[in-house]
């Protein structure tokens, strides 16, 4: 048994009022924190200390790196939908002047599934000549039939993407799709969700409510390309890449290459997004550095722009049958939903849990399908499942409030247990000016404005397998340490901003080193579980080198240790702050040169939900309501979304500025998939005709609604800094919260992504000969 | 400008003026400027993400100009004065619209953030004082996928109200 002991903590939603909570915690956990607005640098903007490096372009990007000797790879991809390789001879590039390897990736006789699936590979002096000998591969592909489109792929004569025994059990996130579900046709499932008796609940039901919705495949579109530089060595392999998990990659490549975890190296500085898409090694990544060991030099494979969009990831289109049942008052008596998605062939397209969390019902059945089509991979996307499964049922719910006659906020009062929804959902409809809303379509003009909300929940997910290192050097200097990554979120600064915290010193002062394998293992950036993760053990860790430190100051100020508090750059004693020793003062006295604390990350002080081998889930979800203005124009059928109002919870907010970057990207990318995005599959060729950012189109500055952000502090007494994310929460609210503004702009219900002009007009009667 | 009456395809001698200093490289025609400094001069804080001209993140000043430098070829930039992001500030001393991109988090991966600073300040060059949505206008060809949108407006805007 580990000691413990007692503890009380603030708990609550600090903007409706604070309780205690009373937590047996173990003994070597740092006091409870009050709230932010007692804490020098917690909860405050603190602008990100390696901004300079990113405004001055000294940010280095895998893109940006260049090894001595360095070759460049490419790869022959699949130009057709589906296919036999019925040769390929890579003799004569083997051969080219300037061409340094070359691997097959397929074999003759094998079946490619999707155009861009890749062939061979090769490494080259140059990318000229890596282009060159790539035209030198003797390749014939046979065509065979194909289908990309999702409802072509479900009916029963369609050319199959696989057979039962050929279909991939997982998918390339990661994810674990159900085992052993039947594959009929291109069709994989149900799998399904039951609780209660559904059929029971419709019969008990005052009123049901029915929907279709389609989402559209939408591609993660990171203006930095996949990209890695993988450098082998005898002794050892070091990779540089853009990846959201440098300490998963290591994994991958030890386990594929058959070499110790200590011979193997994962480097990333800039990073130029993921959202999900960057999260494993990939084909590509292994394909670089199996080129680097067969040609003993360094070899960097970065795809380019139409390679980006054709084969590195997507999040999966669905298509989505729902029925509510409720009583008068608005009580949910049952919930059903059947969900057919399609990742191309990857699995993964299922809607999440989002209807089997949010709302309370005692009936509730989710039967969910994968469907095979001849397009690249699915993978995980900013709220996967979530996000698409957010846009059906937050319609569906509007549409059971307008049914009841209630107004869609008091439905979402009885039937949503969350109380800081509760709490976001007052705040938001204050900021937004709910009571202005009119009844649907009423706006008398051409250009009709509308008001929607919807809401948005999500796992509060934390990596277990998470360290962190805290180091003071004699001189007073102070360093951070793990291989966490920054993909974009600030993560470093939220670091600096804990130690800082603890040691009483300013974040600026705090050298944070991250990004690399050599540091103690950092989690992954996905799943919106970094903060949650890694800020924890670091207030630990830096408790733990403070207490040390804290022995030699006590020394020389006569005092006991405990005496002591750490503030504003000083050592002092709590009752006589007079009593003091500089910080680095104190540190000069230490007896080595350097003084360091490694810490993991400990439970949850009550435990988890839920425990996976690395991970866990903490008890409460995040939660986030998104309030959305729109103005339809219902000659044109463009639809400007011109306010937002996004009301989130992270737990304890480390840093509101950095929070509110990442809430405003969250929501402008809902905006972008609500209103843009689509990957555009032609049926004739099974091409993808908009893999580019031309056709492909993604919100510009043009397209920014006004957006406010408010981030709730909500205490739970959960763990060192009771932190937990945001990323994903405030993209998955924002697609059906525009959706509901413009049925209450119209009165007509759009129910398929992207909400384009041409939909709007069709919903409206207003194309063809109507 | 001076341009020879033929070249390539082979490596032809070049001069290209960058950040005031005048650099002598061997190119083929076909070299973009963007491929000429990330990968001749090293110059990697100009950014290629779409490398046909639909994102911007690879804007540079040729002459005080915002262009695409994915869309130049490095030979017709040759007797123009070239600025990358890595030549904007005054050594330590930041543009004020870098120092308004830190104050105002104007950024999260950042892989857009250099062009998007160029085109930001070129418009304060051009435009002292200008509105929102002048700042819109200047950005409207930027994508940037973290939707730093909003920051990056009040950021420029911040810095217009900083400069004299």
């Amino acid at each position: 048994m580990t000691a413990t002991r007692t503890e009380i903590f603030s708990a609550g939603i600090v903007e409706a009022g604070l309780g205690t909570v009373t937590r047996e915690i173990p003994a070597g956990e740092p006091p409870p924190w009050p709230p932010n607005a007692e804490l020098t640098w917690i909860g405050k903007d603190v602008p990100r200390l390696n901004g300079r490096d990113k405004v001055t372009g000294a940010t280095r990007y895998t893109v940006d790196v260049r090894l001595p000797g360095m070759l460049h790879a490419r790869f022959l991809r699949c130009p057709l939908p589906s296919a036999e390789l019925r040769k390929l001879d890579t003799a004569a590039a083997t051969a080219l002047d300037g061409a340094r390897a070359v691997i097959a990736l397929a074999r003759p006789g094998d079946r490619l599934r999707y155009a861009g699936q890749p062939v061979a590979a090769v490494a080259a002096l140059s990318p000229g000549v890596a282009a060159e000998a790539l035209a030198a591969i003797d390749a014939e592909f046979r065509p065979l039939p194909f289908v990309v489109d999702m409802d072509e792929a479900r009916a029963p004569d369609a050319p199959l993407v696989y057979d039962e025994a050929s279909a991939p059990k997982g998918n390339p996130s990661g994810f674990p799709a159900a085992p052993g579900l039947p594959v009929v046709g291109n069709v994989r499932g149900p799998a399904v969700v039951r609780r209660g008796d559904p059929a029971q609940g419709f019969a008990a039901a005052d009123i049901v409510v029915e929907g279709e919705y389609r989402t559209q495949v939408q591609t993660h579109s990171c203006l930095e390309p996949h990209a890695i530089v993988a450098d082998w060595r005898a002794d050892g392999l070091t990779v540089y890449m853009s990846t959201q998990f440098t300490s998963g990659v290591r994994q991958e490549l030890a386990a594929l290459f058959g070499l110790p975890l200590n011979r193997v190296r994962v480097v990333v500085d800039g990073m130029g997004g993921g959202f999900g898409s960057k999260s494993q090694l990939g084909v590509y990544g292994r394909t670089a550095v199996e080129l680097s060991r067969l040609a003993g030099l360094p070899v960097r494979l970065a795809l380019d722009r139409h390679e980006e969009q054709i084969d590195a990831g997507n999040r999966p289109g669905t298509f989505q049958r729902m029925r509510l049942g409720a009583k008068r008052d608005g009580t949910l008596t049952a919930l059903a939903i059947e969900s057919h998605g399609t990742a191309g062939v990857a699995l993964g397209a299922g809607i999440g849990f989002f209807a089997e969390r949010i709302y309370t019902c005692p009936n509730f059945e989710t039967l969910q399908h994968d469907v095979f089509v001849n397009a690249g991979p699915g993978c995980a996307m900013r709220g996967p499942g979530n996000t698409p499964g957010a846009y059906g049922l937050e319609q569906a719910i509007d549409t059971l409030s307008e049914r009841l006659g209630l107004d869609p906020l008091a439905l979402r009062d009885r039937i949503d247990p969350s109380k800081a929804r509760r709490e976001e959902r007052r705040i938001g409809a204050e900021r937004i000016g709910w009571s202005r809303r009119h009844k649907p379509g009423a706006d008398p003009g051409a250009v009709k404005r509308g008001m929607g909300v919807a809401q948005s929940l999500w796992m509060s997910n934390v990596q277990t397998n998470v360290a962190c290192e805290v180091r003071v050097l004699r001189d007073g200097s102070v360093e951070a340490l793990s291989s966490v990554q920054d993909i974009g979120t600030g993560i470093g600064t939220v670091m600096a901003q804990v130690v800082a915290e603890v040691l009483g010193l300013r974040p600026g002062d705090i050298t944070v080193r991250i990004g690399d394998t050599e540091f103690p293992p950092g989690g992954p950036s996905y799943g919106s579980r970094t903060t949650a993760s890694i800020t924890p053990p670091l207030r630990t860790a830096a408790t733990r080198v403070l207490a040390e430190l804290g022995r030699e100051a006590a020394r020389m100020l006569n005092a006991a240790p405990e005496e002591l508090e750490a503030r504003e750059g000083r050592i002092r004693v709590k009752s006589d702050p007079g009593r003091s020793l500089a910080f680095r003062d104190a540190a000069a006295l230490l007896r080595t040169d350097r003084i360091s604390a490694v810490e993991s990350r400990a439970d949850d002080y009550p435990g988890f939900r839920r425990r996976m081998p690395d991970a866990a889930m903490a008890h409460e979800d995040l939660g986030g309501v998104q309030f959305a203005e729109v103005a339809v124009d219902t000659e044109t059928g463009a639809i400007r979304v011109e306010r937002v109002v996004a009301v989130h919870d992270c737990g304890r907010p480390i840093n509101r500025l950095l929070l509110e970057s990442q809430v405003q990207g969250g929501v402008l990318m809902g905006v972008s998939y609500a209103l843009l995005e689509r990957r555009v599959m032609d049926r004739r060729t099974g091409l993808m005709v908009n893999a580019d950012l031309e056709h492909y189109k993604l919100a510009g500055v043009h397209d920014t609604p006004e957006i406010e952000v408010v981030i709730l502090e909500n205490l739970q007494g959960n763990s060192a800094t009771d932190a937990y994310g945001i990323a994903e929460p405030a993209n998955i609210a924002t697609a059906p919260a525009i959706a509901n503004a413009v049925y209450n702009a119209i009165g007509v219900r759009l129910t398929s992504l992207p909400m384009t002009p041409d939909v709007v007009l069709a919903a409206l009667g207003k194309t063809g000969r109507s | 400008m001076t341009r020879p009456e033929m070249a390539g395809p082979g490596k032809t001698a070049i001069t290209l003026a960058v950040n005031g200093t005048s650099r002598q490289l061997e190119l083929e025609p076909r070299t973009t400027l963007a491929e000429a400094l990330r990968n001749t001069l090293g110059l990697t804080g100009t950014k290629i993400a779409c490398n046909r001209g639909a994102c911007s993140a690879c804007t540079v000043w040729l002459n005080g100009q915002p262009v695409l430098s994915c869309m130049t070829l490095a030979i017709d930039a040759a007797g123009q004065e070239i600025t990358t992001i890595e030549g904007l500030a005054h050594g330590e001393a930041l543009h004020p619209v870098q120092d308004a991109f830190i104050e105002h988090d104007a950024m999260q991966c950042g892989f857009c953030t250099p062009g998007m600073v160029m085109s930001c300040a070129a418009l304060l060059e051009r435009n002292p004082h200008p509105d929102a949505e002048a700042v819109r206008d200047a950005i409207a060809g930027h994508y940037c996928r973290c939707g730093t949108y909003p920051h990056v407006v009040a950021a420029t805007l911040a810095a217009a109200e900083r400069k004299p």
